[in-house]
């Protein structure tokens, strides 16, 4: 089919503006945008600039918008998007540097900020074995251990485009991540972090980040959870309430 | 230009990269140089598990890991390494579950285990459940964990910097050059030791399923200046490939009931490998299935084959293999169980093919998937110059760049993950221990100048030919004639197609002049590495006159240990292949015929 793409083009500081280019393509339904876009890059304008490396869906790299959607350019078929007439622009939020690639810089900090690692200084176990968890247990952050961070949830989010400050849900996902994991015992230090003026609060349950999921967790929901987390004091590891206090890795 | 200086350079933020930063910060200055972001890595498309014998759901033993994986290289991989690595896996692992990583888990807690191909109880023969997992995505999570723990420990990385070269001086190491992406500005980093993690290069194949980043970038490099590569014609095919797009399917699908089907129907694998069938190697599955097509068995003829999970059919043949549970019950499985073993396979399965797994069989082909050669190491990750292993002072090379050898002719899956952690370790601790014996070496005068010259070079080209062009020949002649089978014809028409795809790639000039990203410049000079390492891959091919794992030739069908039980090592000078060879150590297990 015979389909027409138009990109967002802009190198701040070089370009008085941005401008779109517009490419007139034959292709297979079948393929993805960033099919299209290797294509174009290949052999029409090798000046256009996007970032790129697993195409399946599992690195993180090439975000973006995607006629007024935040997506992954290799998790879009044409046949999907049911026109011919693409758009694809740079996520929104992020200060652009080139054409698609935006500078991930401020995204990792936030990430950094909620202290995205284990935190347990318990001794090991003994036999120098793993330490146990429950399926129960593992299950309850299954979902936000999926994570990418593609930047798509965040840059879909209304309160972020407002205040860049704010942490955003990729950085709440990450936090969640190690709160419900019962071998953790930093959640006291990323709540604190969440409850900053920039934390979890700013979140108006827009839902545009679980939209943007390509890996389709449900980070409103997450989202939720922390906040209620704040909000009671109390994690609960099993789909049953437990103390403040952890209750073992068993 | 700016100049840095640190005691170890680390290039490469994938898993042995990571794992060599957060060992060697401990006691030297390090830093990591990654051209992505680190998480972007390609460790994070690893699926089905990393193997380790810690028998939570049943006997098993790292001495039998190691012999399984002795037989899986068809007896190439040095034994005195594998079985380094197969004891060094247990801790391994539990240092993953220490650092936090999510393994799925067993019923009392532990972290769970399934089969994989090749993976076996060396009693009986029969699969054993070695691989740990979680879910079908454990190369996400150990990525996500090992960076989690470099940020805990604040490691100090140079994203989106892309290292062109590695200097040396005095016979010892001297630092990189590298470009910093959203500049394009020049930095050379000063340093007493530098450890390679930088990765494949299944790019230059037409199907493959390695990502855009895997272009061999380390190899090339340490090629230029002199260092030989080794074993390069040992490329593995992975049977289960999607249907054109080449991305992986886990062969964690059969170790969990799946079975291979053919155009009639038939569960082919039972006829070349009658003891483990679906779980042989992939070279030899690979090759099955190649010849399955070969003779009109390909699904209504054509160049694909059904990778089946439906639970009924999972069902079927557990039953008719008396298949069982670790508590010894019939091994029978609902949909709702598969999805949850493999969510990302299905979500792969309906977004690139609209195809349920539970509900149809998914349509694949082998696809270019792993590089068991590379760049020639010993267990501590130092790179070894010559036939004698002659060290060169301060270089080192980790994961799937390095060739140690434990993979020999073919890898076992599994074992990928567990050579990025335990050699990424020991190049790690090797370099902190180095450096602090030893000074900076002096940097050359004119440090950039290699450098320079090849980025002149891809701007300043006549620009009659065009880079996406020229990779497009060289993926469909790899795939054609340097892929699962081989001949001697037909890795001669490479070998001259591939020069003269070097010869016109000379003639190529970017479009983009600017510095800012230019992803352009950088994607030609990942091709000129892609060339570089074909021509090497098929010149290392056409000598060896036998077959051996993952290297096929159609006029050589036996294997020889008589004449080939040797490590290929090429040199690349002038354009022109050299080669020699070095013997492989064996230790307990004499060369024998390799039946699945």
């Amino acid at each position: 089919m015979q389909i027409t793409v138009k990109i967002y083009r802009h190198i701040p500081g070089v370009d008085t503006q941005p401008r779109y280019d517009e490419y007139t393509l034959d292709v297979d339904p079948k393929e993805r945008i960033l099919d299209l876009l290797e294509n174009i890059k290949g052999f029409k304008d090798g000046t256009l600039a996007f970032r790129r490396s697993c195409a399946h869906g599992v690195c993180g790299s090439d975000a973006m918008r995607i006629n007024g959607r935040n997506r992954l350019a290799c998790k879009v078929l044409v046949q999907d998007l049911d026109t011919d007439q693409i758009v694809i622009e740079p996520i929104i939020g992020l200060d652009v540097i080139k054409d698609l690639i935006v500078d991930m810089d401020p995204f990792f900090e936030q990430y950094r900020s909620v202290l995205p690692y284990l935190i347990n200084d318990d001794p090991l176990p003994a036999d120098g074995k793993e330490r146990l968890q429950s399926q129960e247990q593992r299950a309850r952050f299954d979902d936000t251990t999926k994570c990418i961070l593609c930047a798509a949830c965040t840059t879909a989010c209304p309160p972020f485009w407002a205040n860049r400050k704010y942490v955003g849900p990729a950085a709440i996902v990450n936090a969640h991540r190690f709160i419900f994991d019962s071998r953790d015992h930093g959640a006291e230090q990323r709540l604190s972090r969440l409850s900053e003026p920039d934390g979890v609060w700013r979140c108006r349950t827009v839902f545009n980040c679980t939209e943007a999921c390509p890996r389709e967790i449900k980070i409103t929901q997450a989202i939720a959870e922390v906040k209620e987390v704040l909000a009671s004091g109390k994690i609960n590891y099993k789909g049953v309430q437990i103390g403040p206090e952890r209750v073992g890795s068993g | 230009m700016q100049t840095h200086q640190y005691e170890v350079i680390i290039v490469g933020g994938g898993g042995a990269g990571l794992m060599a930063a957060l060992n060697a910060s401990r006691g030297a200055k390090t830093a990591v140089l990654s051209k992505l972001y680190p998480s972007r890595s390609h460790t994070g498309a690893a699926q089905g598990g990393i193997g380790a014998a810690l028998g939570n759901l049943e006997e098993d033993h790292p001495e039998w890991h190691t012999y399984d994986t002795v037989k899986g290289s068809d007896y190439l991989g040095d034994q005195d390494a594998i079985e380094f690595m197969c004891n060094e896996a247990v801790e391994a692992v539990y240092d993953l579950e220490h650092f936090g990583l999510p393994f799925s888990r067993t019923p009392d807690g532990r972290i769970a285990q399934r089969p994989f191909g090749g993976h076996t109880n060396n009693v009986t023969g029969k699969p054993v459940r070695r691989s740990c997992y979680s879910a079908d995505r454990t190369g996400h999570m150990i990525l996500q964990t090992l960076y989690q723990q470099c940020i805990k420990n604040n490691i100090t990385f140079y994203d989106e910097f892309q290292v062109f070269d590695v200097l040396v001086a005095n016979g010892a190491v001297a630092g990189v050059v590298a470009v910093d992406l959203a500049t394009g500005e020049l930095h050379v980093f000063q340093a007493k030791a530098v450890v390679f993690a930088t990765g494949g290069f299944g790019r230059v194949w037409e199907i493959t399923s390695n990502a855009y980043a895997y272009t061999g970038d380390g190899v090339a490099i340490c090629l230029r200046r002199g260092i030989p590569a080794e074993d390069m014609e040992m490329f593995q095919f992975h049977p289960t490939g999607i249907l054109k797009l080449g991305i992986l399917i886990t062969e964690a699908v059969r170790g969990e009931g799946g079975v291979l089907i053919n155009g009639e129907g038939e569960r082919f694998m039972e006829r070349y490998a009658p003891h483990v069938k679906d779980l042989a190697s992939r070279d030899v599955i690979s090759r099955a299935i190649y010849m399955e097509i070969r003779d009109g068995r390909g699904i209504n003829g054509k160049n694909y084959l059904y990778l089946d999970a439906r639970p009924e059919t999972i069902n079927k043949y557990a039953e008719a293999d008396g298949r069982t549970r670790p508590d010894g019950t019939p091994y029978r499985v609902t949909g709702e169980e598969i999805l949850s073993k493999i969510p990302d396979i299905a979500d792969f399965c309906r977004t690139y093919l609209s195809v349920d797994p539970i509900k149809d069989p998914m349509p694949v082909q082998p696809t270019a998937h792993y590089a068991m050669g590379g760049i020639p190491t010993d267990v501590y990750g130092r790179v070894l110059v010559d036939d004698k292993n002659t060290i060169l002072p301060g270089l080192y090379a980790a994961g799937e760049c390095a060739c140690v050898s434990v993979h020999g002719a073919n890898r076992l899956g599994t074992n990928s993950l567990v050579d990025i952690l335990t050699f990424g370790k020991h190049a790690g601790l090797n370099a902190a221990e180095y450096v602090k014996g030893t000074d900076f070496q002096n940097l050359p005068e004119d440090a950039a100048g290699f450098t320079m010259a090849q980025i002149d070079q891809m701007r300043n080209g006549d620009g009659t030919e065009k880079v996406a062009e020229l990779a497009q020949e060289m993926k469909r002649e790899m795939f054609n004639n340097v892929g699962i089978f081989r001949s001697e014809a037909g890795l001669k028409a490479a070998y001259k197609k591939i020069q003269e795809l070097r010869e016109r790639f000379t003639h190529i000039r970017v479009q983009d002049q600017g510095k800012i990203f230019n992803t352009e410049l950088i994607n030609a000079w990942e091709l000129g590495n892609m060339l570089d390492l074909a021509l090497v891959v098929t010149e290392s091919a056409l000598a060896r006159t036998e077959s051996r794992g993952a290297h096929a030739r159609e006029d050589y069908p036996k294997r020889d240990d008589a004449n080939w039980l040797k490590h290929t090592l090429a040199w690349l000078k002038d354009g022109q292949v050299t080669l020699g060879y070095k013997p492989v150590t064996i230790t307990k297990y004499q060369p024998k015929e390799r039946v699945y």
